[in-house]
Formats: C-alpha cells, sequence, structure tokens
C-alpha cells in the first residue's frame, strides 16, 4: 500500500477535524477520570474520618490540625510563617517553607516543607507514620500507597465462607459493623469500606469452591478499601446481624431482567415453598430461589436518623422494630418477605430502589414513624414530572407510573384492615422517595402515636396490630397483586 | 530637698491612676463578657409598592393534617415575579408566627422565585427554611402543597415547580418530601384536593 501524494480533499480534512476533535474529548474524559480527589482516611478507637489531600510541589500533603482535632483537644495559633500546635499536653512549632520541625523541644526532619495555606499547617503525607506517634503515643500504621492511617489497633477482620445451598451465597462475616457503599457491575459485586478500618485477609485474593461466585479480592485504594466478588450471574448483598455479616447471593429471577416483565412467571408467589414429603413430585431439575412476594423498607437508618420522636426515640428504630414485625407477619401467612434494611445501616434512595426493583417484588411497603397526628397514614406515589420511558427502560424518576393503580388497589386494602381494627386511617399521595423508582406496587405506611400518646409508638402491642393490620391487608389483595405485570 | 506638700500630692495622684487603671481594667473584662446581640441575618425585603388585593392562600393546618384555602388582602407589585416573591413571603409571614397552625423554624425565608417560561417556576428558599423544619412525611408534604398551590392558584401559567434551598438542589425538604424533581401542578392539585 501507497500513501497518496494527493493534497486532502475537503471530506479528508474535515474527517481530520473531527478526528482531532473526538480524540481531544476522549484525553478530557481520561485526564478527568484520573483527576479523582485525593483522600486519606483516618481509622481510631476514637472517630474515623476522611480528609481531603492537596498536592503541591509534587508531594500529598494533609493539614495536621484537621486529622488530630477530632482525636483530642487540639489548638493552634500562627504568628507570621510560625504555626504552633498543642495537642492536649504537646506542644509543637512548624515554620512555612521548612522542613525542620520542633516537637515538644525535640527536632524533627520532614521529607518536605512544611506550608501555610490560610492559617493551615500541611505537611507532607510520608511523615504521619514519624510524626503522629510523638503526639499520640500510640503505635501508627500508614498504608500510603491507599493513604489509610491506623491509629493504635484497631482493625476490623473479615472471613468468606461459600454455602453450596441453591442458590449458593457467600456470607461474609466481619469483626465489627460494617456499613460498604455498594455497586455492581456485569459479572462484579464491589463493596467500598471507607470508614471501616478494613485489613485484607492472610490473601488478598480468595477463591471459592463455585462456578457462580468464583472469587473475591481485596484492593485498596485513596481512603478505602474494597471487596470485589466475582459472578456469572448478577449479585445482590443484604445485610444481618447488625452490619456484621453480608450475604451475597445470585438475584432472584434475574433472568427475566426486562424491567415491565419483572414477575416471575413461576408459580404463585404467595404460595410457601413446598414442603419436602414423600407424596410430593420430586423437585425439578433447576431449583428456582423463592421469589419474594413483599419488601419491607425501614426507612432511614444508620447516620440518617430520620425524625426526632421524642428525645431518646429516633424514626429510624421504629421503622426498623415495625418492619421486622411486618415481615414475621407476612411470613406467617405465607409472603415471603425481605426487609431491605435489617440493621443500623445507611442506604440511600437509590439504593433501596434499585435493590427492590432487582428482586421483583409483588409489593414494596415503605415504612415511616412521625409524631404528627394520631392512627396510620398511607400513601402512594405523587410522580414527580419524568422524563418518559424509552423502549424497554423505564424512566427511573417516574418508574411507579404503570403501577399506580395496583398501588392504590393495595393501599385501599391495608386502608379497610385499619378501619376493621379501630385505627384511624387517612390515605393520601406524598412527594416520598423512592416510591416513585420502585417498578412494582408500592405504599408506604407512616404510623402516627395512638390516642394513648407518643410514648406508645414503640410499644409492641401498637407495632403488633398495624403489623397485623398491613400484612392482613396484603393478604386479602394477594390476587390482585399477583396479577400485575 | 522636696517640699513634704509636693510628696503627698504626687502619692495621692499615683493612688489615683492606679484606682482609675483596675476600674479601667474591671469594665473591659466585663464588656468582654457580655454576650454579643444575635444578628438578623434576614435580608430585608424593599417596602412593597402597590394596591392591596385580594389573594388565596393555602395554608396548611397541622392538627387535623389539612390544607385550606383563605383569603387575605396583600400589597402585589406588578411585576409577576415580584408577586409571586410577595404571595410566598405572606404566606411563611403567616407560619413564622407564634401561633401558626404550622409553624416553620425561626429564620425560615422564600429568598427568591423565579419564573421561567414555559410555565416553570423555582423557588429558592433559604437553609434555615430546610435545615429547621420539623420531620415527617405529613408535615412536610402540607408545607410543600402549601407553597406550590398558593403559587399556582395566584399566579396563572404556572404549570410545575421546583424547590431549591440556598439556591441548591437538596434530596429532601428534613428527610421526606423529595426536592430532586419537578412538581407537577396538577399533581399538587390532587394532593390539596386530597388534604381538604
Amino acid at each position: 500500500m501507497r500513501w497518496s501524494s494527493r493534497p486532502y480533499s475537503a471530506g479528508g480534512f474535515f474527517f481530520l477535524v473531527l478526528f482531532g476533535i473526538f480524540t481531544f474529548i476522549f484525553l478530557s474524559f481520561l485526564y478527568l477520570e484520573s483527576a479523582e480527589e485525593k483522600k486519606i482516611s483516618i481509622y481510631s478507637s476514637v472517630a474515623n474520618y476522611t480528609l481531603s489531600v492537596t498536592e503541591r510541589n509534587g508531594q500529598d500533603y494533609v493539614g495536621l490540625f484537621e486529622i488530630l482535632e477530632p482525636l483530642g483537644t487540639a489548638n493552634i495559633k500562627t504568628d507570621g510563617l510560625h504555626w504552633k500546635l498543642r495537642y492536649k499536653t504537646v506542644a509543637a512549632e512548624f515554620t512555612a517553607g521548612e522542613s525542620r520541625a520542633r516537637v515538644q523541644g525535640r527536632n524533627l526532619d520532614l521529607p518536605a516543607s512544611f506550608l501555610l495555606d490560610n492559617g493551615r499547617g500541611l505537611v507532607p503525607l510520608a511523615c504521619l507514620s514519624t510524626l503522629l506517634p510523638r503526639f499520640l503515643a500510640t503505635p501508627v500504621a500508614f498504608h500510603e500507597t491507599s493513604r489509610r492511617l491506623f491509629i493504635g489497633n484497631v482493625a476490623v477482620h473479615f472471613t468468606a465462607q461459600i454455602n453450596k445451598t441453591n442458590p449458593p451465597t457467600l456470607v461474609m462475616n466481619f469483626s465489627s459493623p460494617v456499613n460498604p457503599m455498594i455497586a455492581t457491575e456485569p459479572g462484579k459485586l464491589r463493596m467500598v469500606f471507607r470508614q471501616e478500618p478494613l485489613v485484607p485477609p492472610g490473601s488478598r485474593t480468595l477463591t471459592f469452591d463455585s462456578a457462580v461466585m468464583p472469587s473475591a479480592s481485596f484492593d485498596e485504594s485513596n481512603g478505602a478499601a474494597e471487596i470485589a466478588v466475582t459472578g456469572s450471574a448478577p449479585l445482590l448483598a443484604s445485610f444481618s446481624n447488625d452490619g456484621r455479616t453480608i450475604t451475597i447471593a445470585p438475584a432472584p429471577n434475574q433472568a427475566q431482567a426486562p424491567v415491565r416483565t419483572s414477575n416471575p412467571p413461576s408459580t404463585p408467589a404467595a404460595s410457601p415453598p413446598p414442603a419436602q414429603s414423600a407424596s410430593t413430585a420430586p423437585a425439578p431439575a433447576v431449583e428456582r430461589p423463592v421469589p419474594y412476594f413483599a419488601v419491607v423498607d425501614a426507612s432511614h437508618g444508620g447516620e440518617e436518623r430520620g425524625a426526632a420522636l421524642t428525645d431518646q426515640l429516633a424514626e429510624k428504630d421504629v421503622t426498623l422494630a415495625l418492619a421486622r414485625r411486618l415481615r414475621q407477619e407476612l411470613d406467617a401467612k405465607g409472603l415471603n418477605t425481605l426487609v431491605l434494611r435489617d440493621g443500623d445501616l445507611t442506604l440511600s434512595l437509590d439504593q433501596r430502589a434499585s435493590l427492590t426493583n432487582s428482586v421483583h417484588p409483588k409489593i414494596y411497603i415503605s415504612v415511616h414513624a412521625a409524631s404528627l397526628g394520631t392512627g396510620v397514614r398511607l400513601y402512594t406515589a405523587l410522580l414527580p414530572q419524568g422524563g418518559g420511558d424509552r423502549g424497554p427502560f423505564l424512566d427511573w424518576d417516574t418508574a411507579q407510573a404503570g403501577f399506580r393503580f395496583a398501588s392504590q388497589s393495595a393501599e385501599a386494602s391495608l386502608s379497610a384492615e385499619f378501619g376493621n381494627r379501630q385505627v384511624p386511617v387517612r390515605t393520601l399521595i406524598a412527594p416520598l422517595r423512592p416510591l416513585n423508582n420502585i417498578a412494582a406496587p408500592a405504599v408506604a405506611i407512616e404510623i402516627a402515636p395512638p390516642a394513648g400518646g407518643i410514648s406508645q409508638l414503640d410499644s409492641a402491642a401498637y407495632q403488633q396490630l398495624v403489623a397485623e393490620a398491613v400484612a392482613a391487608g396484603v393478604a386479602a389483595a394477594r390476587d390482585k397483586l399477583g396479577a400485575v405485570r | 530637698m522636696i517640699p513634704r506638700h509636693l510628696l503627698i500630692g504626687v502619692a495621692a495622684m499615683f493612688a489615683v491612676v492606679l484606682g482609675m487603671s483596675v476600674y479601667v481594667w474591671r469594665m473591659r473584662g466585663r464588656v468582654e463578657q457580655v454576650e454579643a446581640p444575635v444578628v438578623d441575618t434576614r435580608t430585608v425585603a424593599p417596602p412593597v409598592s402597590g394596591p392591596s388585593e385580594q389573594v388565596t392562600l393555602y395554608v396548611a393546618y397541622d392538627e387535623p393534617g389539612v390544607l385550606r384555602a383563605q383569603t387575605a388582602r396583600i400589597a402585589l407589585p406588578s411585576g409577576r415575579q415580584e408577586r409571586a416573591q410577595e404571595l410566598l413571603r405572606a404566606l411563611l409571614g403567616m407560619y413564622l408566627d407564634k401561633s401558626s397552625s404550622h409553624q416553620l423554624g425561626p429564620g425560615a425565608e422564600i429568598r427568591d422565585v423565579y419564573l421561567v417560561d414555559p410555565g416553570l417556576a423555582v423557588i429558592d428558599a433559604n437553609a434555615a427554611f430546610a435545615d429547621t423544619h420539623r420531620s415527617g412525611v405529613l408535615v412536610e408534604e402540607l408545607t410543600v402543597a402549601s407553597l406550590v398551590q398558593t403559587l399556582a392558584v395566584n399566579i396563572p401559567g404556572i404549570t410545575r415547580v421546583k424547590i431549591l434551598v440556598d439556591g441548591k438542589q437538596r434530596e429532601a425538604l428534613a428527610g421526606h418530601a423529595d426536592l430532586t424533581g419537578f412538581y407537577d401542578v396538577s399533581a399538587v392539585n390532587e394532593l390539596a384536593s386530597q388534604m381538604r
């Protein structure tokens, strides 16, 4: 092949310009991707926190006062170029632009100059493992490449074990409660631990004797640890044991992926799992996981307390207790139920909606509590203006639109059961996420105090009454809900 | 030799100076102890000029949990956007009253209302409006419905409303009422009719 010496045609020139533009955009994206903000995570017995890292003259710096302040009494004084820090009884002096510092009367050489930035004293990251023990009088372990700083003997260990049930589950037990950010992608489930001092197991790669989940790997970078579980099917994580256990399993009915045809065409979901006996037919060769009929979502949780119902009573605690009671009642009626937040965990609204939509329940019930008024209020979604569906994909903001009548029908059934039990009930629409993101019939319950007052809100008797009414309402609507597509 | 009366005079003056120094020192300490007066950081809207008009405010009542249409006479400027701001400020003025049926936290304020064609109204509330709001599905949706419905009924042509807090989007008002989306006026009208 020979290059032509012919000058470029207009089309060729246009192509070159376009190519240049695309290359520039691509490189810009690459740059932006790599320009993720640098962070350092600090773990101690007092607090776990994350700080931003500043890059100066090719060195990574962090504010020393910001590191020490959450750990104990610290104060600073700036005098021209001199920056004096006192942490508890330890006094230190730094000079901007100089790499020699004095801590408790002794000199210390920093690997790079100390910097002053609007009164903030910045020290190079590389000196933390030598500098901090002088203030803290405790061993400090700094994972410099991943920017994770362990003060004292803090660590969260974990074990992972595969249970060869059908479907198989991967059970991960942690030595302390954890609350990772969970993301799924084809062939992988990633759990990112930023606030937990998670340390690697003996080997950073774990292999399991399972075709569905063959391996998991531990990695740490940018102030966070990550466990990635590989899977041959979409995976779903659930929490239990107050956040100390994460169970990973294939998402039920993942084969029927499109959202519109989300309802599993298997046996009526309301039926309890068939009991094995001599007279029953043998199990099919390939068993399907039992689908969830209901998803109960205990609202709020973790750092998000919800409404302060009294000085001692937070909404998140009332909703969790009620959600557990509701699962018990629904399970007792043969309606297999998943509680989304089965512990004091932080779950975002998007996570709640994604998890719910991935298990394709027949009904989603969100539980709330309030101090205003009495009785129970039932809500269906007030839909915002959405962007419209595209082919088989539902618009995220208005995914509930196609299920509105089924939701109202379920709401009416619940309302009737509350009426039967003489519990004051009111039905409304509400701009309450994630109701509008749920691709299934969805109802929210807000329990208000009974006539006895706010102190009765978390009483076992009142919550049992509410749980029984809801379970009865769902059971009464079982056939209608089962027919929803 | 220094005369005796001069010595006594100088000593007396020293004593006076010393006494005044102690007095000034103590007074300074006392001034530092006095708390700085609380500064009201709310912006002061210019006085509204224009004839007073009869408007319909949708007022929230916590106890029955309802929204009631109430007529009021308020001075409204001629500009459409300014009218929208005054309407909501009048509504919030009611909620800030100690005897209000639906009390908002101190300092809650509507910073601005922007009318963007076609049919979009953007309400920008201050941080105190959301930060001090009581948490709960009903109590939050009463506030949202009251604002949106009041605006939609009195300013013709508004079909959707967006609520910002301090110029930024916020996930929820106080943990429940969604503020990420655009409120469809017809949907809020349906809610308002349920709340009557």
